[in-house]
């Protein structure tokens, strides 16, 4: 019987994910979903090359595969959530037929919908977001539920041959929000002049 | 006469490369179809098909982001399909340079393609699109490359609507029996 309130219990901290991939990682391309994996993304420092959204729910993915087959010389992670994921489960079927080598897409699955008050999401249930990523043709795609399992994953996801998946099980809590800039137009143009050295 | 194939799409394919599109995300359309195998055919260009319409326009606005141009091709009914993420599109100033396909047109037989062919332009305008129409294969070109300044220069959201007269309508049922 599966418990509704098992990941209140997850060992994984969604703040201590994120920054354990981010932190010094100065040349990392970072696409963050909406909402809390944004507001962890800049938890871990408000950075130029990481493009945070306050919308576009489902299209997480997508925008990392935009920018991974732009920037084939450069490793594109795509932080987001299993109700972001699970609105664009079409996408992994798309990124998978283009191989992106660079691209590693993390979802911190906290089988909740955070910004709407915490309500089940279908990872609640029986929804396995690695299988379905293997299914539509990720070759590395995995669950991972515990520190150990997290380290020994970081550098496939930071420097692995691509398409990469992984859902981390994160523990189902509300950090303190921590905001980037809201001005979407903004937040694009700082990340071309960063990168590409122009608006 | 004998029938050659139009000419319109090797006009847009190379409007499209002179404006240096390289992304070209798309759902499989008859009326696209000769474009769309043009830009498979070329080595600077990389087709994507997709499952949904709206995974073309967030996808372009990753391109953007890595500093690639791209041109999102479909079909009118899919413009439904990306009403949501077209917000992205509007609140970041992303260019975003679409070509579609009427449906619900000229000589349309199929009613399920009324709806979205009949409100195509006025859901793009409310979402914030510069809508160009295409009635003349002469104006391929021109359209297309007017259209991509525009998206590509001034940071708009562009549409070009390719007219079902010009695609020609899609036959269905013999005619002696109906």
């Amino acid at each position: 019987m599966r418990d509704p309130n098992r990941a209140n219990r997850y060992p994984l901290r969604r703040r201590q994910v994120v920054e354990h991939l981010v932190t010094d990682m100065d040349d990392l391309l970072v696409v963050a979903g909406l909402g809390a994996p944004t507001w962890d993304a800049t938890a871990a420092g408000d950075r130029d090359l990481t493009c945070p959204l306050w919308g576009a729910m489902g299209g997480t993915a997508m925008i990392g595969l935009g920018l991974a087959l732009a920037r084939p010389d450069r490793r594109v992670l795509v932080v987001t959530g299993d109700g972001d994921m699970l609105m664009g489960l079409g996408s992994l079927a798309t990124v998978a037929l283009q191989r992106p080598a660079n691209l590693s897409v993390v979802v911190l699955d906290n089988e909740r919908y955070g910004e709407t008050g915490m309500q089940a999401t279908h990872t609640a249930g029986p929804t396995d977001l690695a299988a379905v990523a293997h299914a539509c043709g990720f070759e590395q795609a995995a669950t991972l539920h515990d520190e150990e399992e997290l380290d020994r994953a970081t550098p496939a996801i930071l420097e692995g041959e691509g398409p990469l998946f992984f859902a981390v099980k994160v523990r189902a809590e509300a950090p303190p929000l921590v905001l980037p800039p809201r001005d979407g137009a903004h937040l694009k143009d700082r990340f071309r002049m960063a990168l590409i050295g122009t608006e | 006469m004998t029938d050659s194939p139009p000419t319109w799409p090797a006009d847009i394919h190379a409007a499209l490369k002179a404006l240096g599109v390289r992304h070209v995300p798309c759902v499989p359309d008859a009326g696209h179809a000769r474009l769309i195998e043009l830009c498979r055919n070329d080595d600077e260009m990389r087709v994507v098909p997709l499952t949904t319409e709206e995974e073309g326009v967030a996808m372009l606005a990753g391109s953007w982001l890595g500093g690639r141009r791209g041109v999102l091709l479909m079909q009118s009914s899919g413009i439904g399909n990306c009403v949501n993420m077209f917000s992205t599109v509007r609140v970041g100033r992303y260019p975003l340079l679409t070509l579609i396909a009427m449906r619900g047109q000229w000589g349309e037989a199929n009613p399920w393609q009324m709806p979205m062919g009949r409100n195509a332009a006025a859901i793009l305008e409310l979402s914030g699109f510069q809508v160009l129409g295409l009635d003349d294969a002469g104006m391929a070109a021109e359209t297309v490359s007017a259209g991509g300044r525009t998206a590509f220069e001034a940071n708009e959201m562009v549409a070009v609507l390719v007219s079902q007269r010009l695609i020609g309508s899609k036959a269905f049922a013999p005619t002696e029996d109906g």
